[in-house]
């Protein structure tokens, strides 16, 4: 063993957790694996288990990749990368068929789509071709939860105002039905994720001027 | 027979638009769309690209995939089921089409070729095609004209959104947007609300 060895959680492994989740967002600083995103918020659930899919591909294909950084030649490393991915979602879409067969039923293609996810393409090409094994599973998770939070928030939303259920429990009481609330239509249909995706854009980057594009 | 090919045809620029209704495409939608000159480029390639690809798709999957597929080759084939290779088939399939659309349009056509550039090659990870051919499995088409409708169809759709969008970015310069909202911000509350313009569209038949 070598003495200068780093610890399994050093700051700066820990940075590479963090950082995605808010400084650099795949979705709305990177603007990454957005394709995805949108089409599976309408309900928590399916958000969840999507968001959960994308990490599991997304940790064992860095690991993968970087394992074979040095051992694939770069004139063929997008065919291999396709393949090892195509293969990580293969399985995760034969598991999810297998136990919750109804919430990949509403997945429908949007499992099969991950392969294309740019997310997972951009932080092999950027991280994974470069760096260590555990620095990219480190990268391949906080990657994925930043993608999974954007998921969370936006499902969380559309699903409060448009049916007025949290994960398929009813949150919002009969009594206010009765005083004439009625669910918000709008929020399930498609545009709406991309406006509440604007609006988190615009508060994380009023409270981050840093991001901010001068275009 | 004719109708119905209309009738997907314009379901599938209007109704089931790739990026309004189903968010396929959106990172090089995002990406591309800064000027309308290179939007109508790589608009014209994924026209291009899904109206090739789909159909071949579809082929694939109801000579090779589906269950019981394989029964022209032999009748002990018949319960065959080769549909979960199917994104790294059609993945693989994508790849070589891109490259088979690359070479013929430079062959016939070379100013075509030098205006869509490299565009081309970046198709291939436009999950819009994927999505395309996925979804001509999932609703299961009957024949390979109307794959073909399909394919044209969304390729069409996903022309009109980007150019729609650039020519709005393109103006969108010159007005006073906040500054948190500027760029990504702006673009994606923009497409929401072309999203919901095409809404209005819902509903259409022929």
């Amino acid at each position: 063993m070598n003495a200068e060895k780093e610890p399994l959680f050093s700051s700066k492994n820990l940075k590479l957790l963090t950082e995605p989740l808010n400084d650099s967002n795949p979705i709305t600083v990177q603007v990454l694996g957005v394709c995805s995103a949108l089409a599976v918020t309408v309900k928590l659930k399916p958000a969840f288990v999507m968001a959960l899919s994308v990490m599991v591909v997304m940790a064992v294909s860095n690991v993968v990749i970087s394992l074979l950084r040095k051992t694939v030649p770069p004139r063929i490393r997008i065919i291999v990368q396709l393949v090892v991915i195509a293969a990580m979602v293969i399985l995760v879409d034969q598991v999810l068929k297998a136990f919750v067969f109804d919430i990949s039923k509403q997945l429908s293609v949007f499992v099969g789509l991950i392969i294309t996810n740019c997310i997972i393409m951009g932080r092999l090409e950027a991280f994974a071709l470069s760096n260590k094994p555990w620095q990219s599973f480190l990268d391949g998770i906080g990657n994925a939860a930043g993608y999974g939070v954007i998921l969370l928030i936006v499902a969380f939303f559309r699903e409060l105002l448009g049916s007025g259920t949290i994960w398929g429990y009813k949150v919002i009481p009969e009594s206010v039905y009765d005083f004439g609330y009625e669910n918000n239509g709008l929020m399930i249909l498609p545009p709406m994720a991309l406006i509440v995706v604007g609006a988190i854009i615009w508060i994380q980057r009023a409270k981050n001027k840093k991001l901010v594009e001068s275009n | 027979m004719m109708e119905n090919l209309v009738n997907i045809f314009v379901k599938s620029v209007f109704i089931d638009n790739m990026i309004f209704a189903y968010f396929l495409g959106m990172c090089s939608y995002l990406a591309v769309s800064k000027t309308v000159k290179t939007s109508t480029g790589l608009g014209i390639a994924v026209i291009f690209v899904l109206g090739f690809t789909v159909p071949v798709a579809y082929l694939i999957e109801n000579y090779l995939l589906k269950e019981g597929a394989l029964v022209w080759l032999s009748e002990s084939f018949h319960d065959v089921d080769l549909s979960f290779l199917s994104f790294i088939i059609f993945i693989a399939l994508i790849a070589s089409m891109v490259q088979l659309v690359e070479m013929i349009i430079e062959k016939f056509s070379p100013t075509l070729y030098n205006s869509l550039g490299i565009f081309l090659p970046l198709i291939a990870v436009n999950c819009a095609i994927l999505g395309g051919s996925l979804f001509m499995q999932e609703r299961a088409y009957n024949n390979i004209a109307e794959a073909t409708a399909f394919g044209l169809g969304s390729g069409v759709g996903w022309f009109l959104a980007i150019v729609g969008i650039a020519a709005i970015r393109e103006k969108i310069r010159y007005s006073n947007v906040p500054d948190p909202l500027k760029g990504l911000g702006i673009t994606f509350i923009i497409t929401g609300l072309m999203g919901i313009a095409f809404m209005g569209f819902m509903g259409i038949k022929l």
